[in-house]
């Protein structure tokens, strides 16, 4: 009785197996045809960088190495340079995307905003030395996540005017008329 | 008279030429036609790049074997490891010699059965070439000088061999009732009634002694990936694992000939004209191969030791005895 039982139990399982598999050969399939279709993917995702501009279409870049210093494979190198009003830019700078393994890390590193990491991702090329981006592949036009920001309105050049006259910069305050 | 058997030759010659193409051509597609129906019971498109529908798959498939190396792994017995896909794919082509596939036909005045050679002891010949094969798995896993090669073809070994037993035995009610070994004879005595509608037992038993023999998937213990990476042809590369591939789908083709010719009455069926009723049948089956392997988990090695000593040969005497008595007392 035991074992009808059991063949019967068996035989069940099999036929409802066979069951789901036939019913799925008539469904549609849900794979996404890649090149027909690019799915298109969240402004975060991390993929090829970029180096952006200012709002005034200055590059954002200070040259501070901490993108290169925080780059766990160091695929980053760079040399910094300063203008003649002080303030900093790289003279070149070189990612290796051979390398790089999109960890987002120099993003996170980066004060000015200037390195950011893009969905951009086919990049793939026959000849691995073209994965070495110099900056002139790296440079775009515009500001990428933020448009608004400007780091050398709050901080990063020689100071020029008088004390209090920059932005968001309190009057300073006279010691003398200061008594309680 | 020389005339008359030169004209013989030729035309069997010929014959056995297109019998090749078309079988080589169909197991080729078959490949295909299995990955489209795998990958669209799991929801997937499968191979759809190659042309429409992928249709020229099986071509560049065949381009990229054909032109990948052929490597021999260090310490292998190099002669037996060149050999052993070959016996795989020989004993398959083999073994369709006896398979007939229509009713004969006459071309101008000459008649011409279609089956390449009507063997009156066709069915032995079918038991014996599938248990040779077996030689090319245990040896071609065995030459590899590799563990999981090894053991893949110690496991196909020991499959094949016990599930012959009840392979054979499961014909031998099938040959009681047509009282010929002859494949075309067989087909002749299920004019009326298909064997299956007799012999219901004896299909079962037929249909998973032959998934064993053919380590379809709920058996593919000897090329088991998840464990032993591919079993016996774990070694072999390019073409060489073209052939034991090949062999595979051919023996899957055979399978369902062999099905059709044994119990769904092969060519004979109203209406539609013999070939075409031979062709569905054959689909049939191969269908039912690509549905299992796509819906069943492979079984553990001691269950497959167990299914097939415990349950299928004490089934298949006691479905011998049972058709004896009453073939004898019928007559």
């Amino acid at each position: 009785m035991g074992t009808i039982k059991n063949l019967a139990g068996g035989i069940k399982g099999l036929v409802e197996g066979l069951a789901t598999t036939i019913k799925i050969l008539f469904r549609k399939p849900v794979t996404e045809q890649y090149p027909e279709y690019k799915r298109p993917l969240p402004a975060r995702s991390r993929a090829v960088i970029i180096l952006t501009r200012d709002p005034d279409g200055e590059e954002r870049c200070v040259a501070c190495y901490l993108c290169s210093a925080v780059c766990p494979v160091s695929c980053i190198s760079m040399q910094s340079a300063e203008r003649a009003d002080g303030r900093r830019y790289p003279r070149w700078f070189r990612i290796n995307f051979a390398r790089c393994i999109y960890c987002g890390f120099c993003e996170e590193a980066c004060p000015t905003l200037a390195i950011q990491l893009t969905p951009h991702f086919e990049t793939s090329r026959r000849d691995i030395l073209k994965l070495v981006y110099e900056k002139e592949d790296l440079l775009v036009n515009h500001g990428g996540k933020n448009n608004e920001y400007n780091f050398y309105k709050y901080a990063g050049v020689a100071m020029v005017g008088e004390k209090g006259t920059h932005i968001n910069e309190k009057k300073p305050v006279n010691l003398k008329s200061n008594m309680p | 008279m020389l005339l008359e058997w030169i004209l013989g030759f030729v035309f069997l010659i010929v014959k056995l030429g297109i019998v090749l193409i078309v079988l080589l051509t169909v197991a080729a597609y078959l490949v295909w036609v299995e990955r489209k129906l795998l990958a669209r019971m799991q929801a997937r498109y499968g191979p759809n790049r190659a042309w429409r529908y992928g249709l020229l798959q099986p071509l560049a498939d065949l381009v990229k074997l054909v032109t990948k190396e052929d490597t021999v792994p260090e310490g292998a017995n190099k002669g037996i490891f060149l050999l052993a896909p070959g016996v795989v794919g020989l004993m398959a082509l083999l073994i369709f010699a006896v398979v007939p596939f229509g009713r004969g036909v006459s071309l101008w005045g000459r008649p011409v059965p279609l089956v390449v050679t009507d063997l009156n002891v066709g069915l032995l010949f079918v038991l014996a070439l599938s248990s040779i094969s077996v030689y090319g798995i245990a040896l071609g896993g065995w030459a590899s000088n590799s563990k999981f090669s090894l053991l893949g073809g110690i496991r196909g070994a020991a499959q094949m061999i016990s599930y012959e037993v009840p392979l054979g035995l499961s014909l031998v009610p099938v040959v009681m009732l047509a009282r010929s070994f002859s494949l075309v004879e067989i087909i002749d005595a299920q004019r009326g009634c298909p064997f299956i509608l007799v012999q219901p037992v004896s299909f079962i038993l037929f249909f998973i002694a032959a998934l064993a023999e053919i380590k379809r998937i709920p058996f593919d213990l000897p090329e088991a990936e998840n464990e032993l990476g591919a079993g016996y042809h774990t070694e072999y590369s390019g073409m060489r694992f073209g052939l034991f591939f090949l062999g595979e789908y051919i023996t899957m083709i055979i399978l369902g000939s062999l099905i059709a010719a044994f119990f769904l009455g092969g060519w004979h069926g109203p209406l539609l004209p013999p070939f075409i009723w031979f062709l569905l049948k054959v689909g049939i089956i191969v269908f039912a191969l690509i549905w299992f392997r796509a819906t069943f988990p492979r079984i553990r090695f001691d269950q497959l030791m167990n299914i097939g000593w415990k349950v299928l040969i004490p089934i298949a005497l006691l479905n011998i005895l049972i058709t004896g008595a009453l073939v004898l007392g019928t007559s």
